[in-house]
């Protein structure tokens, strides 16, 4: 530097010889502000990848420097988020990059102490050995004198945030494996949107997507807690009301979504069926519905069979029900004079026994497979086109919600009648031929003993204002995990298979056409195809080994007996009958309810294996869980033996992610991942490589599936398998191996190879369409351009009901597809779903089934009579309209029935499980409050992917739970201070947060408090506390076992939890207080 | 030149030829209190976690602005009793009048009359004024902080010494020293981003574009259109919060549409830049001066 350049470069030479003379513009910059540059605009190269949080599929621009990930951001291009990020999502740098993932492979041995380092080679080898040991010793050929070929030895839990490649080699490698405990939070948290968007729609998947809520005219988010939840997701409801739409929220709580919201309407958990029933009464007596709509597209005019019970009828109870063992035997719900494949199924005889012995299909979650498929009916039903025939869908309709008032809205809800008028007013305004209404709900609607029907009560009165298939209009079902609708359509669940298609029983579906003949075979539509779909994805499994003759290695798939859902795993741990455990991604020791029993059946194993980011509770509890404190278990006797594999991010792997639209999003590799960390992909691939070499010389029969499986897959960097590779053989090939273009081209005869037929079309024309990013701003609003949907690229499903029986608009406001009479094909804005050639007046001729039996007006082709359901006469274990009932845990009775709660639920009775007593019982009032639990913004799920990261972390810093001041003045709880909330479970303590968004509701003519809790939290991690999960029961949703953890009740007091066995000594003295035995809440 | 200029010599927000002068727009009626902002940030700007602190003060834990938080959401409650519900209960301590001033009782503890209308969660996200007369720029001695071309105030981590005048000096209280490092930090409104042409970290993260980046001069029209939009729909509380540049700091370079009085989100009422009466301070001293020399000279003469 020359002497002039240095004196120039003097601030002060600067200051007298610039323009800057006061020195407090340019002559003050330093050279390092001279020279600061954004380190975006430095990288070596940007990545395009997808936000690994919740479902609204936020795309990210990965930045990367010098083969490390320098910036995380929003994609501007992409039409769902529009380059916006949460705080979840803006802190993916951190939780990627940040100090808190794990590097090594842990290894804990039976009875030690401490966690040990071995190699990943080592840890691999041995974990193969034990699944290999598991299975030999475990194994069951014959169960009930049936072929199973199944072990039930083995569990698998985790999915929902792994990519749709990962579930699909985890669904693959297991069931070859024989193992039929699969299991993701997708059964935890949205199974029973499948059962119930399914049963009345034809699939399982949010009728709309996030953009299309900008059409709507008015959003009733009820069962969701929408802007802190999907922040992203949600600025498509603040475009709707900037454009007018009124926004109504109904939740217990005030929360962030009612602060945007026009109306807040407080509701008593666990109440909404009796809140939607009586809208359903209102549209229908006050004749606001949409006849034209309904009388095209809804079974409103169909004929029940004269056998049919009403609750009305039975006080509480639909005709068919078994008291002995709390099931209902469907048949007397069908259509007069139609044959339907029920979902508890009952042709033969044996299996009449064993439905006794509750091993059916009743327990099978059969009500899952309607995710892309409708209830099957066999003929076709009568009808009456004049709504007037007392037995018609809609007569009986009104008949069984014709007590559900706004006065009992009020008795039962909370909700005084006037703000229940100026709902009704809204919606019913905004709905009709010119104007359009969306639901959007998430798990505060299904994580009920009652959740498939909340579904179905929103359908119904969406069907009944003609709000689905049209813009604006539909049921917005709210995922929140990155692909945990993925997670269901490639299912890693035990009841399915990919794409819908049930997991055989063994007590009728022997062998492929018994179980063609069971579950298919329905008079209309596109499940009439199943056979195809079900012998493609066995081409794919077992290629060349699966041929005619051999029924493409049907035998191959192990067989259910009943339910293997999440928490019947628990208890069968508990039992000691299942002993080994994988985790991927989840983290139940906190997640899922009755945290305790979760523990309990881990420390019941003989082997454990933990993927994830940290050290979660899951992975840990055997040296610092609760028990440990308590004193109940010594880390010593604990002989579970436990393995951590560090996992590797959304940003070191390659895949697709399932958005909560149906939407496959590809994220692409940015870097490598480091240490011991690898993708599930690379962990499912390697564990199957390894443990097919060890059987490669065996003759066992039972060895056979796992090395005939299809299992070469083309390695990458790090032997990481081709994920583009696993999609290909999801999407489907023909005999020639050219990649498929869509489902219709699907076949039979074993010509066709397709790993998960609604997925067939990804890979169309052999181009990746999940990786398709045209930018928004190159496209219209459909943007069908970006990414791929399921099913055919459609983006708003049934969209042949937004057009007229004659195929026009309903309104040109509200146009989205046509019939082009001049071209002879509907056309649109969307991909239409429909045949695009089938004219509206096409009408099959007499005796034709299957697809051509479709009419031009049957808007709903995966049903088996075209139309949407108002009334289920198929398909669902507990009744054909959503009734309700309260939930097991309440402080009220039922004023509409004398059955109190769900006649068909799921309970499980344990000295670790036990219930509240009923309402008006001695003791009832031992636990006198209602609580639900919900998320924060801050926080994600369990926590795995939030508490250790400092910057959310310091946002939401500690447990809390909301008290209005009402009931903090009864029970004397301090803002700010601690209190102990305790149920027949167990008992936890949070800060105490005190605020008038927790409203005291008057039911029944006495006041209810409501407590609400987030449920993030655990002992672990940066931000620590106890779990809400700790508190809840297992009792389940008897459709599709999921949980119900939105309403229950508990007692609060002032100050912190007892430590040690005092804690247990609290829950005991409770329970002793209230009489609880294991009887207790077990009536019907 | 920008239609502002700076009466006391704090920099000159833009000069001739230079690009326009920017800021941000809080419009915190379409705020959703996410926090992605304070997040953004921290990640872009590398900012240090700061604490698990449990405030209790409704869903805010980060308490305000300072060295290790740029950009903050406030939480503001307001007691009205929620959706026409009316348990029968009688709320706590009803009777007196609640006047919706900013308290220092706790939630749920002070009072309120029922059938007033609608609860009201009020969140706005707060962040550097970037005034265009700006006091922290004004008193620092050592050139750390200065006006950048984008009209914006910066400072310089290199140059900072920790004298610490600047903090005082701030009427808004944000500017703050880092204990560890001694050092101020604050919002520089991303300087290396805008630089490039990219928005701000914040602006750009935020889910429900509550926080937007822009030309200033733009900005104040849209803002403007969105005051007169949401009163036309009922919303008479809406008001702009420091965007008028014949206020006390001749104008902010970030500003805000609120929904209530400015003290309601912790805002100050009317700011006004602490070194606005410097000249004539200086002046009044050098009078003052002046008269005790000529003085003390006259008393030494005196004796003379």
């Amino acid at each position: 530097m020359g002497v002039r350049t240095w004196i120039e470069s003097w601030p002060v030479y600067r200051q007298l010889t610039g323009e800057d003379r006061l020195g407090l513009g340019a002559a003050a910059k330093s050279d390092r502000t001279e020279d600061l540059r954004a380190r975006t605009e430095e990288a070596d190269r940007v990545v395009k990848s997808v936000c690994p949080y919740c479902a609204v599929g936020c795309a990210q621009n990965v930045y990367v420097k010098d083969e490390k990930v320098v910036q995380i951001e929003g994609d501007p291009d992409s039409p769902v988020s529009r380059g916006r990020l949460c705080p979840k999502g803006s802190a993916s740098l951190q939780l990627t990059t940040g100090s808190a993932r794990q590097e090594r492979v842990l290894y804990r041995r039976p009875y030690g102490t401490e966690w040990e380092e071995i190699d990943l080679d080592t840890a691999m080898r041995m974990v193969a050995h034990r699944v290999v040991r598991t299975r030999n010793e475990t194994w069951q050929e014959e169960s009930e004198g049936r072929r199973v070929a199944r072990t039930l030895g083995i569990a698998s839990l985790g999915g929902a945030t792994l990519d749709n490649e990962e579930n699909y080699l985890i669904k693959k490698l297991l069931t070859a494996l024989g193992v039929v405990q699969v299991e993701n939070q997708a059964r935890v948290c949205h199974s029973s949107t499948v059962a119930g968007l399914g049963t009345s729609f034809g699939r399982g998947g949010a009728t709309m997507f996030l953009q299309d809520l900008q059409n709507s005219d008015c959003i009733v988010i009820e069962g969701s807690n929408f802007a802190e939840a999907h922040p992203v997701g949600f600025q498509w409801v603040m475009e709707a009301k900037a454009r007018g739409a009124v926004v109504i929220h109904v939740d217990p709580r005030f929360s962030r979504t009612s602060a945007l919201a026009d109306l807040h309407v407080p509701i008593r958990a666990g109440t909404d069926i009796a809140f939607l029933g009586a809208i359903i009464n209102h549209v229908l007596t006050e004749e606001k519905y949409f006849r034209d709509y309904v009388l095209a597209f809804t079974n409103a005019a169909m004929i029940v069979g004269e056998d049919f019970r009403d609750t009305e009828d039975l006080d509480g109870l639909f005709s068919g029900f078994s008291e002995e063992d709390g099931s209902y035997d469907a048949s007397t719900w069908a259509y007069d004079g139609v044959e339907v494949a029920a979902a508890s199924g009952n042709r033969d005889q044996l299996y009449e026994e064993r439905l006794r012995q509750n091993l059916g299909t009743r327990k099978s979650g059969r009500p899952e497979q309607q995710g892309s498929g409708g209830a099957v009916i066999r003929n076709a039903p009568r009808e009456d086109p004049t709504l007037t025939d007392p037995r018609c869908v809609f007569q009986i309709l009104k008949r069984h919600y014709a007590r559900y008032t706004p006065e009992m809205v009020e008795e039962v809800c909370g909700i005084p009648r006037e703000t229940f008028q100026r709902v009704c007013d809204h919606l019913t305004e905004n709905s009709g031929r010119d104007r359009t209404s969306a639901f959007c709900y998430a798990v505060g609607w299904t994580q009920h003993s009652v959740g498939s029907q909340y579904i179905r009560a929103a359908s119904i009165l969406q069907l009944l204002l003609g709000n689905i298939g049209r813009p604006g209009g539909g049921i917005q079902a709210l995922r929140g995990h990155a692909s945990i609708q993925g997670s269901s359509d490639v299912p890693t669940l035990f009841d399915l298979l990919p794409g819908y298609l049930p997991m055989p029983h063994a007590h009728e579906e022997q062998d492929l056409e018994t179980y063609v003949l069971a579950v298919g075979h329905p008079r209309k539509g596109f499940w009439a195809e199943m056979e195809s779909y079900m012998v493609s994805l066995l081409k794919a499994w077992w290629g060349e080994h699966a041929t005619a003759e051999n029924g493409y290695c049907f035998d191959h798939i192990p067989r259910l007996t009943g339910s293997h859902s999440h928490y019947d795993t628990v208890m069968a741990q508990i039992a000691g009958e299942c002993k080994g455990y994988f985790l991927m991604g989840e983290n139940p020791a906190v997640g899922s309810a009755n945290s305790r029993a979760q523990r309990m059946g881990m420390a019941e194993l003989d082997w454990l294996v933990v993927r994830d980011f940290s050290l979660i509770e899951s992975a840990t509890w055997w040296k610092d869980g609760p028990e440990i404190e308590s004193g109940e278990k010594r880390t010593e006797e604990i002989g579970t033996e436990v393995f951590f594999f560090p996992a590797a991010a959304h940003t070191e792997k390659s895949g697709t992610f399932t958005n909560t639209n149906r939407l496959l999003q590809w994220h692409d590799r940015a870097v490598t991942p480091s240490g011991d960390r690898r993708s599930d992909l690379w962990f499912m691939y390697h564990l199957g490589r390894i443990i097919r070499e060890v059987l490669a010389d065996s003759d066992d029969p039972k060895d056979r599936p796992v090395l005939d499986l299809t299992w070469d897959y083309p390695l990458e960097e790090g032997d990481e398998p081709d994920a583009a590779a696993v999609l290909r053989e999801i999407n489907g090939h023909d005999a020639e191996g050219r990649p498929l273009s869509a489902y219709t081209e699907l076949r039979d005869d074993g010509s066709t190879s397709c790993g998960c037929w609604i997925y067939c079309g990804v890979f169309r024309d052999g181009v990746n369409q999940a990786a398709r990013r045209k930018p928004h701003t190159e496209q219209d609003w459909i943007a069908a351009e970006w990414a791929w949907a399921w099913p055919d690229n459609r983006r708003v499903l049934y969209n042949r009901a937004s057009a007229d029986e004659n195929g026009e608009p309903w309104s040109p406001r509200k146009s989205l597809v046509w019939w082009d009479a001049e071209k002879g094909a509907w056309t649109g804005h969307d991909t239409p779903d429909f045949e695009r050639g089938k004219a509206p007046d096409y009408r099959p001729d007499e005796g034709v089934e299957g697809v051509a039996a479709l009419t031009g007006t049957d808007a709903f082709i995966m049903q088996a009579d075209g139309r949407g359901w108002l009334y289920a006469p198929a398909g669902l274990n507990d009744g054909p309209m959503p009734t309700h009932y309260e939930p097991q845990d309440t402080p009220f009775a039922n004023p509409l029935y004398g059955h109190q709660r769900n006649p068909t639920r799921l309970t499980y009775p344990h000295e670790y499980n036990p219930y509240h007593p009923d309402p008006g019982s001695p003791g009832a009032d031992v636990y006198p409050y209602v609580v639900t639990t919900y998320r924060l913004t801050e926080h994600f799920t369990a926590g795995g992917m939030s508490r250790w990261t400092p910057y959310l972390a310091e946002l939401q810093p500690e447990f809390f739970c909301e008290v209005g001041p009402e009931l903090a003045e009864e029970r004397g709880l301090e803002h700010g201070g601690w209190a102990t909330i305790v149920t027949a479970r167990n008992a936890i303590e949070a800060r105490v947060l005190v605020t008038d968004r927790m409203a005291p509701l008057r039911v029944q003519g006495r006041v209810v408090h409501q407590i609400g809790m987030p449920y993030h939290w655990g002992p672990n991690g940066y931000s620590t506390g106890d779990a809400a999960n700790e508190l809840m029961s297992i009792v389940l949703d008897p459709n599709v076992h999921i949980q119900e953890v939105k309403a229950l009740t508990a007692d609060i007091r002032p100050g912190r939890r007892p430590r040690g066995p005092e804690r247990l000594r609290l829950v005991r003295e409770y329970r002793e207080r209230a009489g609880i035995t294991e009887q207790t809440g077990l009536e019907v | 030149m920008s239609a502002e200029s700076s009466g006391n010599g704090s920099g000159t927000p833009v000069g001739d030829g230079g690009p326009a002068r920017v800021g941000f727009f809080t419009d915190t009626s379409v705020c959703i209190g996410c926090k992605a902002c304070e997040v953004a940030c921290k990640e872009w700007n590398a900012i240090p976690e700061d604490g698990l602190d449990f405030t209790s003060m409704s869903f805010d834990n980060s308490g305000g602005l300072g060295a290790d938080t740029w950009r903050h959401v406030a939480f503001v409650e307001q007691r009205e009793p929620l959706g026409f519900q009316d348990p029968g209960v009688g709320r706590p301590g009803a009777g007196t009048v609640d006047l919706g001033m900013p308290s220092f009782e706790l939630p749920g503890a002070g009072t309120g009359a029922d059938g007033r209308g609608e609860f009201r969660w009020l969140m706005s996200s707060d962040v550097c004024k970037h005034c265009t007369s700006a006091a922290c720029l004004d008193v620092c001695p050592t050139g750390a902080l200065f006006r950048t071309e984008f009209g914006t105030v910066v400072v310089q981590e290199d140059i900072c010494n920790g004298c610490g005048y600047c903090v005082p000096a701030c009427p808004y209280g944000v500017i703050d020293k880092r204990e560890d490092d001694g050092r101020v930090w604050k919002c520089t409104l991303c300087y290396d981003r805008i630089g490039d042409g990219l928005e701000p970290a914040c602006a750009k993260a935020c889910p429900t574009d509550s926080i937007q980046f822009g030309d200033l001069d733009e900005l104040r029209e849209r803002a403007e259109r969105r005051v007169a939009d949401l009163r036309e729909a009922g919303v008479s509380s809406a008001r702009l919060y420091g965007e008028d540049p014949g206020n006390g700091v001749d104008g902010a370079g970030a500003f805000f549409l609120l929904l209530d009085e400015p003290e309601v989100y912790g805002l100050p009422p009317d700011p006004v830049v602490t070194t606005r009466d410097l000249a004539s301070m200086w002046a009044h001293a050098g009078v003052a001066a002046t008269a005790l020399l000529v003085g003390a000279v006259a008393a030494f003469a005196g004796r003379r």
